[in-house]
């Protein structure tokens, strides 16, 4: 049962993503010109001549000389096999070019995303159980501030200060000297002290969502009958707690496992710049404005292949969690 | 009354009870006082807003965070310990000592047997949570415990049971799992707030019938509380009928129902429904509302009578309504679904009230909808005879089904969802008028003052919300939004299930007198026999999608021919002490919505072997047509 629904999920996978590819590909055509065309203007701006033998070659190389519909064919093939392109601006695979920064973005990610539920699990049941008290008021204060405030403002705050005050440069994941060097004990000790500010400042949003939704969630569930149901047997208020409302409100922490993959590799886009942080996401951000197509479209389906396994890991593990999905599914009217 | 307090297992003395609402206390239970003695059965009786379910709470240590006990004893003596005697009312809410007694001494059982347990963890990991809290077993013998329990409580397959969750189990079932829950760790008070309000009739004469038998086996006392005066003279010992807040009366049952002494009780007992009423009878409402019939209503009013009488000289009044062999199936593909409605056949008489009973699931209200091309029937036909001839409603489509909705209209169950919030009254009243581009601004406004004087309310409320109005209130509001087209049919779905007894009486004799002067015709779906008895001429009885008799309102209830109709009938708590229940005979140990528990005669072997027979006097009831009129009379 369970078993043929997880099948039947992975099948319709592949009609989704086809979609949300030719969807990239398209809005990746939809401007007038392409990598070639920028870069050429660009040279001609500052008075050089481009290489157009080299540029020729290249174009023939990549199919630019072909209708697009042949070339979105020839790049989901390659993707499906694993050659995601070759990045002009940087003038190697794609692969290579993400594939450096792609583990510290996950290393950012990670401990942000673990920090996130570590703040926000405790505040979020405690708002819930002492509603409209002055530390559910002072709590839900701090978290609107770390929803409304955007990160990359929290980041030049917090450079500002650091310099001001310490003397301090918090840019960058590691110390400058480490860059490009192959990984050691004390690049990783670097790498350890520069990461807790951006850890911070990307967590602090998401944080601040996450303890209004666990409160919301927790808050719903505390009205329902089943706990009144649960005190009245005898049980202790915090097993009472813990067994009923908070198991029920997970279901929500569980859909939202899904929105966290692709999170986990895209990286803070806004906050990573104006940190200069080595991760995906100023990569991402540089490639779509010079039209690099293969590196953003590949990075992009990347991200979708990621939602779309993130939602189904989801569906997999409420349906373990939740007897109601599990044992009903599909019988609703 | 009888003996001085020492064999009271819980004395409530002087208590009140405020609740904080905006800084503002209010006090909700004014000095209430009352006794449980050991091993009987109290009842607290009472209508919404009489606190009896705050009084429970209170002594439960459950009460909202923003209630609070202001003054008096809740003294509880727990026979297992004599001479011991703890206030409950003074006790930490969730202190250790409370947490003890609840669960363990004083169990609970709730309204909602869906809610109140959750979903997500088996029945027999609930059950066992309570035993393992109070009398911890080691886990193998916890969970032979726990199925006996499950087994006294009248689950056929305990072991299997254990492992499953409530929302594989039926209302019943999952109301005896409550009653398992607290009473495993045989507690010396149970306290049941509405434990068979939410159940059906035949089911809650099993609930019932079960209480009475586990008190006889644990011998714990009970504190019933419920609104419902036929739950009272079948189960109560003692009778404590609150209101508002106070105690207006106390006594032994038959003090209460014999000899009732104050007005208020005295009003209460008359304006609840039974069988026993004549036609043209009228239940006493506490508070009567007197409809004032608008001009443009009293002009049709007179042309009604004259209609009327000149076509009653034919025998009869004509058909208004007729359906025919409607059928509708949920889920599944072609056939392979549940079927909800299954060949339902009737008329409706012009200016007749035809109930629909059934139990949950039965499909009497997808009939409704039905006929309100609400939902869309598989196959069967609806026709309404006009003057100008028969209409078929489910041919009607586009602008020919707009023109016609407004000569059909319908009053919901649930008076708080079936009014926008955000909408004023007026414009709720006026909407159907809108929609139909019925008059000018002026003359709408002109008829929502009009129809708020037809259904007794002051017009000058037409500018509130609905959220400023009690529940009986509200729904006198749906009834003029129902009645702004001057419809000919109203289907009435469910309309009083959800208003206290008095204010019952109260909309059911406005539909009443709406009907004799407006010559409304009524489908009236219900699932409470009693008040289908008071309403209706002709009754169709509904199981499992078809109706299984229709007839007459006196040939129904004194010669109901179908198994299910007499299990029905038999099932009804009525407030007469004379009457009660036979537990013994009333309760079938099976589901007598199943067809497979009837006799051969009414179950059919093969498809479409069963028909309606006549058994006279526009009678007829489903069953097998080889057999003969005798059969069916003496079965």
């Amino acid at each position: 049962m369970l078993l043929r629904y997880i099948l039947r999920r992975i099948l319709i996978m592949i009609p989704t993503l086809l979609v949300t590819s030719a969807l990239i590909f398209t809005v990746m055509e939809l401007p007038p010109s392409d990598y070639f065309e920028t870069y050429v203007a660009e040279m001609a701006a500052q008075g050089e001549k481009a290489d157009t033998s080299r540029i020729e070659f290249l174009k023939r190389e990549y199919g630019f000389d072909r209708p697009p519909i042949e070339r979105y064919f020839y790049w989901i093939a390659n993707f499906v096999q694993g050659d995601f392109g070759y990045s002009f601006e940087y003038e190697m695979p794609v692969r290579d070019v993400v594939g450096d920064r792609l583990a510290l973005t996950i290393l950012v990610s990670f401990c942000t995303i673990l920090m996130t539920w570590i703040v926000a699990f405790p505040i979020g049941i405690y708002s819930a159980t002492h509603q409209y008290s002055w530390a559910d008021y002072g709590l839900t204060f701090i978290g609107l501030l770390g929803i409304a405030v955007p990160h990359f403002l929290l980041a030049l705050i917090f450079m500002y200060f650091a310099n001001v005050w310490f003397g301090l440069s918090i840019g960058g994941l590691m110390d400058p000297v480490y860059l490009n060097q192959p990984m050691s004990w004390e690049k990783a000790q670097s790498i350890l002290a520069h990461l807790w500010i951006p850890v911070l400042i990307i967590g602090a949003g998401g944080t601040g969502s996450m303890v209004r939704a666990i409160r919301a969630n927790l808050l719903d569930e505390l009205q329902k009958q089943y706990y009144v149901t649960a005190k009245a047997k005898g049980l202790p208020p915090f097993r009472a707690l813990t067994k009923y409302p908070l198991r029920m409100s997970l279901n929500f922490f569980i859909s939202h496992i899904g929105d966290v993959l692709p999170a986990i590799v895209s990286g803070s886009e806004l906050t990573a710049v104006v940190l200069s942080l080595q991760t995906t996401g100023p990569l991402l951000l540089r490639a779509l404005q010079s039209q690099d197509m293969y590196l953003a479209g590949s990075f992009l389906l990347f991200l979708s292949c990621l939602t779309v396994v993130g939602v189904l890991i989801s569906d997999i593990a409420l349906a373990f969690l939740d007897p109601r999905i599990r044992l009903q599914g599909g019988s609703t009217k | 009354m009888e003996q001085p307090g020492a064999a009271d297992v819980l004395r409530i003395e002087n208590l009140r009870i405020s609740f904080t609402l905006h800084g503002q206390p209010n006090e909700v239970v004014k000095g209430v006082s009352l006794r449980v003695p050991a091993g009987r059965t109290v009842a607290l009786v009472g209508e919404s807003g009489s606190g009896k379910t705050v009084i429970s709470q209170a002594v439960m240590g459950l009460l909202p965070r923003n209630g609070f006990i202001t003054e008096g004893q809740i003294l509880f003596a727990d026979p297992a310990k004599p001479g011991k005697l703890v206030d409950l009312a003074s006790l930490d809410r969730d202190g250790r000592k409370m947490r003890r007694l609840r669960g363990g001494r004083i169990g609970m059982v709730f309204q909602e047997p869906m809610s109140s347990l959750s979903p997500v963890h088996t029945i027999g990991n609930q059950i066992e949570e309570a035993l393992q809290l109070h009398r911890p077993h080691p886990r193998r013998e916890a969970r032979a415990v726990t199925e006996r329990m499950l087994d006294l409580v009248g689950f056929r397959d305990p072991h299997r049971s254990y492992d499953q969750y409530s929302f594989e189990l039926s209302g019943g079932l999952r109301q005896r799992a409550m009653l398992a829950m607290a009473l495993i760790c045989r507690p010396a008070l149970l306290i049941a707030d509405e434990p068979t309000t939410a159940l059906d009739v035949t089911i809650q004469a099993q609930v019932l019938k079960l209480m009475k038998d586990l008190q006889q086996e644990i011998g714990m006392a009970i504190l019933l509380i419920t609104h419902d005066l036929g739950v009272v003279a079948n189960m109560a010992d003692e009778v404590v009928v609150a209101y508002r807040g106070q105690v207006m009366e106390a006594g032994t049952a038959e003090d209460i129902f014999r000899r009732p002494q104050h007005p208020y009780l005295k009003a209460l007992l008359k304006a609840s429904p039974d069988f026993d009423m004549k036609p043209g009878e009228r239940l006493v409402a506490l508070r009567d509302i007197a409809p004032v019939l608008p001009r443009e209503f009293a002009r049709r009013a007179d042309e009604i009578p004259a209609r009327v009488t000149e076509l009653i000289r034919p025998a009869a009044p004509p058909v208004l309504l007729s359906v025919r062999n409607l059928r509708k199936t949920y889920g599944g593909k072609k056939g392979a679904g549940v079927v909800a409605v299954d060949d339902v056949s009737f008329d409706v008489l012009r200016g007749q009230c035809l109930g629909l009973v059934g139990e949950s699931g039965s499909g009497k209200s997808t009939v409704g909808h039905m006929i309100m091309r609400s939902r869309s029937a598989d196959s069967g036909s609806i026709i309404v005879n006009d003057a100008a001839g028969p209409i078929d409603v489910r041919a009607l489509e586009g602008a020919a089904l707009r023109a016609f909705r407004p000569r059909m209209q319908m009053i919901f169950q649930d008076p708080v969802s079936s009014l926008s919030p955000r909408m004023t009254v007026l414009d709720i009243i006026r909407e159907p008028m809108i929609i139909q581009g019925a008059g000018t601004d002026a003359e709408q406004k002109r008829r929502a003052v009009e129809l708020m004087e037809c259904v007794g309310l002051d017009p000058r409320f037409l500018s509130r919300y609905p959220h400023s109005f009690s529940g009986g209130q509200r729904q006198r509001i749906g009834i003029a939004r129902a009645i702004a087209l001057n419809p000919e049919l109203i289907i009435c779905d469910e309309p009083v299930s959800a208003l206290d007894v008095s204010v019952q009486a109260q909309v059911l004799n406005l539909l009443k007198d709406l009907q004799a002067s407006l010559g409304l015709t009524y489908l009236f779906v219900s699932h409470n026999l009693a008040v289908v008895h008071y309403m209706a001429a002709r009754i169709a009885v509904m199981a499992r999608g078809r109706i299984v008799e229709i007839g007459p309102r006196d040939a129904i209830f004194e010669r109901a021919a179908h198994p299910y109709t007499q299990a029905l009938l038999k099932a009804v708590p009525l407030p007469d002490l004379d009457r009660r229940l036979d537990f013994a005979t009333c309760v079938p140990s099976a589901s007598m919505s199943d067809p497979a528990n009837w006799p051969e005669t009414f179950r059919g072997g093969a498809p479409g072997q069963l028909a309606m027979v006549d058994l006279g006097g526009g009678h007829l009831v489903l069953a097998d047509p080889a057999c003969t009129l005798r059969d069916l009379t003496a079965a």
